[in-house]
């Protein structure tokens, strides 16, 4: 491996970082708004969001921005996302990446299994979560014959919403938390060359034979 | 009514602020004895103050096809044919049930927004209310219904305002027939069984009152003359809560607690275990250090 280190090539174009960013606005705004309305015990975040009524006319419309912002994500990356060889072997490694035996987990390419999928289970959700938000907000209009599309929307919303804050979690707790760099790589975009080799080893073998290393 | 009337308060942790006891109220509806002549309808407009709907002729004596967010007491009218050829006019008037066991309140998110009062009455307060409809939702009997202007729901409130000063709801007061009574529960059940008793005499051996377990019973108790068929006059045979809401607000919700702690658990768990990764970039650790080659 030659080339110094410290150098910093973009993991993340603008396009991604900003549309990442508004994306976690929303969807903080609905898993908090989503919550006041889920349990009475958390009813307090919605008076201080601004109100009860207030959250219920604002939510449905923020899930519409925040299923345009994934649908985004989900043309920008579904490329990345693909499964490749690669991740059945990283997969099976699973518990040594978990357990922080990095030298004994195989390389990635851009995204790690665990990425793709989360990737996988947040589009899927947002698109259960789209559908069952509509029932939700126009229940008036959903013909009683037909009310056991209310209480699947009911069901599906809940359960849809509780798989995402399950991977969302996990995503915050790593990317915060476990993988140092992870944080600056998606707000201002910059990894070391040193971090995109112990992360992501084949994506940045591409990124040097395409001789496409953006550096700063 | 007062806050020391509430038996039930949504969304709430119980119990409820009240401590008053009250015998439960019951409104007793004799679908044989009503002539379809909507005094009711008009009463119930009339004490509500509620701006008029516009009605609509679908050529029958219905007024509205359904209840709406100003019309909350509705004469429902079928036309029966009975095994020998025999028409009946079947006449019931469709409102809130005012269940012991209220769907639209084990269903709604906002504190406060549903109540109940020790007599038994259910009653929407439209202050904090914040029209998600998971009320409509919750009830059995497609009752609450959406003011897309106000975007809040509405009901009867079985006249709590005149109830709770000895007066008898504003229907059971225009009613000319009698078909409509109030009281205490308990008392008009018994004229309710006794008004079964004589419509069986009369030759309606299904005859019934519906007072249905499957919500605790309701605070609307109707006399029907083909009380084995409920669905003749649009009543569900076996109301409950939906299935569906019991789990939602019941095991899902502690499931989905439950786990939700777990998540934030295990992660702290694992960082005081594993903690960050040793692989880093430049930015984080001195450059020169010993490190693992992926
Ligand atoms: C995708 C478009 C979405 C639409 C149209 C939508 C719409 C709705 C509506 C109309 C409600 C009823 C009460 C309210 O308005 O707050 C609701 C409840 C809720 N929403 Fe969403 N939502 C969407 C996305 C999301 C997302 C991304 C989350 C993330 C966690 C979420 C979490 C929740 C939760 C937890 C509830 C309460 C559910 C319950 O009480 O069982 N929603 N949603
Ligand atoms: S009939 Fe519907 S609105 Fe009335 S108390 Fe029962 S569940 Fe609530």
């Amino acid at each position: 491996m030659d080339g110094d280190p410290a150098r910093r090539i973009v993991r993340y174009r603008f396009s991604e970082r900003l549309v990442h960013t508004f994306t976690a606005i929303a969807y903080v705004y609905l898993l908090l708004t989503g919550l006041a309305f889920w349990t009475p015990a958390l009813y307090w975040i919605a008076i201080a969001l601004g109100g009860g009524y207030l959250s219920r006319v604002l939510h449905p419309w923020a899930g519409i921005v925040f299923v345009i912002l994934v649908g985004w994500m989900y043309v920008a990356w579904r490329h990345d996302m693909r499964i490749t060889p690669e991740d059945r072997a990283w997969r099976r490694a699973l518990r040594h990446y978990a357990t922080n035996e990095d030298a004994r987990v195989p390389p990635a390419w851009r995204f790690n299994d665990g990425q793709k999928g989360f990737f996988r289970v947040m589009v899927a959700a947002s698109v259960a979560l789209l559908l069952s938000g509509l029932g939700l907000w126009w229940v008036d209009l959903v013909p009683w014959e037909l009310r056991w599309l209310r209480f699947a929307a009911v069901l599906v919303h809940a359960i849809a919403a509780l798989v995402t804050i399950g991977g969302f979690i996990l995503h915050v707790y790593m990317g915060l938390l476990v993988v140092p760099g992870g944080l600056r790589a998606i707000v201002q975009g910059d990894v070391t060359e040193e971090w995109a080799r112990a992360h992501h080893l084949l994506w940045y073998r591409s990124l040097r034979q395409s001789d496409d290393l953006d550096t700063e | 009514m007062a806050t020391l009337d509430l038996r039930r308060v949504s969304a709430s942790s119980p119990p409820a602020p009240g401590v008053r006891e009250a015998a439960v109220v019951a409104k007793l509806i004799d679908t044989t004895t009503c002539i379809g002549c909507k005094a009711c309808e008009v009463a119930c407009q009339a004490w509500n103050d509620l701006p008029p709907e516009t009605t609509v002729q679908a050529g029958t004596y219905q007024t509205l096809p359904g209840l709406a967010p100003n019309f909350w007491n509705l004469i429902r009218f079928t036309e029966h044919e009975d095994d020998q050829g025999g028409l009946h006019w079947l006449m019931r008037k469709d409102q809130c049930m005012h269940c012991a066991e209220p769907g639209c309140l084990v269903a709604c998110p906002a504190p406060g927004a549903i109540v109940q009062y020790a007599n038994g009455i259910v009653d929407f307060q439209q202050d904090r209310c914040i029209g998600c409809g998971y009320c409509m939702t919750g009830c059995p009997f497609n009752v609450p219904t959406f003011n897309p202007r106000t975007g809040r729901v509405y009901k009867c409130t079985l006249c709590s305002d005149r109830t709770a000063v000895g007066l008898e709801p504003a229907c059971v007061k225009a009613c000319p027939t009698g078909c409509l009574q109030f009281g205490a529960k308990a008392s008009l059940l018994e004229v309710a069984t006794a008004r079964v008793a004589r419509l069986e005499a009369d030759g309606f051996a299904q005859a019934a009152v519906y007072d249905p377990p499957g919500v605790g019973g309701t605070g609307v108790v109707t006399v029907l003359a083909y009380g084995d068929r409920p669905e003749l006059y649009g009543l569900p045979r076996d109301p409950r809560i939906p299935l569906a809401v019991t789990l939602w607000k019941g095991p899902l919700k502690w499931i989905g607690n439950a786990a939700i702690l777990a998540g934030l658990l295990g992660a702290a768990v694992h960082f005081v275990r594993y903690g960050r990764k040793a692989v880093h970039g430049a930015d984080a650790a001195p450059a020169g250090e010993a490190r693992d080659g992926r």
